[in-house]
């Protein structure tokens, strides 16, 4: 509860005039620093709602596969549920043509140097794409295990794609992202003979971090373990 | 280095606040298992808060350290991390009840 003014709420947003609390030139504010991407990420939230459009936030470190997950989740699934991206890079718009290549409509937004997506950024975009008819919206995240994990874009879950080329312990490493997510993705099983990588060990980092985190494993290249990922996407929407 | 976009959202929240008076000194609590890196935001603090009604003014810092609830034994301990087992009786299933705050606390205005 607001210590300042009773408010229920420990996400209430004050619109009330502060004026009231002021003494002493001492002025009470007790308001989330990132109040204000919050207040977006509630009317983004509002709207996947309003329209049943089931919205999942992809993250992860730079080059762990998310645009190879979502080509080939898009080319095996557009043609039964209605899809769109919304891709977050720094700069270029490469991954938007990747997707663009699948027939999927696409927003690029590049942060320049920002260093994650905000909600007000993904409430944008949604206004240039038709979401009317919309079943799933991904959103890509910039890659980087740190910093949108403090960001809520009003998604339904937060997605982390980790690949098996980054090492077993990236959930320890960087906690707030796994801890953040409730689904995981351990991309590029395909390449696990080539490689030292512990699957039981990592899992159970990540579980660690994130107790109840659903996981997949799969390859985004060879389609291994895609099924299950396909199935869980089905039944969201 | 997604303090400086945090502490742009403290200077936009402290202005709203302030009613357009000059800023002198402004509170924040930062726990410890937010993300955020206390001296990454005292070192861009100052460029930040250039040109606005916070130039000048002074940051503090009330760190707030991390406590879990073990719904095991029922005893509340303070933690270092996500995935710390509880110190009475080494459950994992800790549940937080602080540490990821990352609050504007007051202000003080001319």
């Amino acid at each position: 509860m607001c210590t300042t003014c009773g408010c229920p709420s420990e996400e209430h947003v004050h619109h009330h005039d502060h004026g009231e609390h002021i003494s002493g030139g001492k002025i009470s504010v007790e308001t989330d620093i990132l109040d204000k991407n919050n207040r977006y990420a509630g009317q983004n939230r509002a709207l996947f709602r309003e329209k049943g459009i089931f919205a999942l936030n992809l993250v992860s470190s730079p080059g762990s596969g998310k645009t190879t997950i979502l080509e080939r989740t898009l080319a095996d699934l557009s043609g039964e549920l209605r899809c769109a991206v919304i891709e977050g890079d720094q700069q270029t718009d490469n991954d938007a043509l990747r997707i663009a290549a699948t027939g999927v409509p696409v927003r690029q937004i590049n942060t320049g140097a920002g260093c994650h997506l905000d909600a007000h950024m993904v409430g944008h975009a949604l206004e240039e794409l038709s979401i009317a008819e919309l079943e799933i919206l991904f959103i890509e995240n910039v890659g980087n295990l740190v910093c949108p994990a403090a960001f809520d874009l009003g998604e339904a879950h937060k997605v982390v794609v980790l690949s098996v080329t980054e090492g077993e312990d990236k959930p320890l490493k960087y906690p707030q992202m796994f801890h953040a997510a409730d689904v995981m993705l351990l991309n590029k099983t395909d390449l696990l003979p080539h490689l030292d990588f512990d699957v039981e060990k990592c899992l159970e980092m990540a579980r660690r971090v994130s107790p109840g985190i659903r996981i997949f494993r799969l390859s985004a290249k060879t389609g291994e373990g895609m099924a299950e990922w396909y199935e869980w996407l089905r039944g969201k929407r | 280095m997604h303090e400086l976009s945090i502490m742009q959202g403290v200077v936009e929240l402290c202005e709203q606040h302030s009613g357009g008076r000059p800023v002198l000194a402004v509170t924040l609590q930062i726990g410890a298992l937010s993300g955020v890196v206390p001296e990454a935001l005292e070192f861009c603090f100052e460029a930040v808060t250039k040109g606005s009604l916070l130039e000048g003014a002074r940051l503090e810092i009330e760190r707030i350290e991390a406590t879990g609830y073990c719904s095991e034994c029922g005893i509340l301990s303070r933690i270092d991390t996500y995935f710390d087992s509880c110190p009475s009786c080494g459950a994992l299933s800790l549940t937080l009840r602080t540490g990821e705050e990352m609050r504007v606390k007051d202000l003080e205005v001319e």
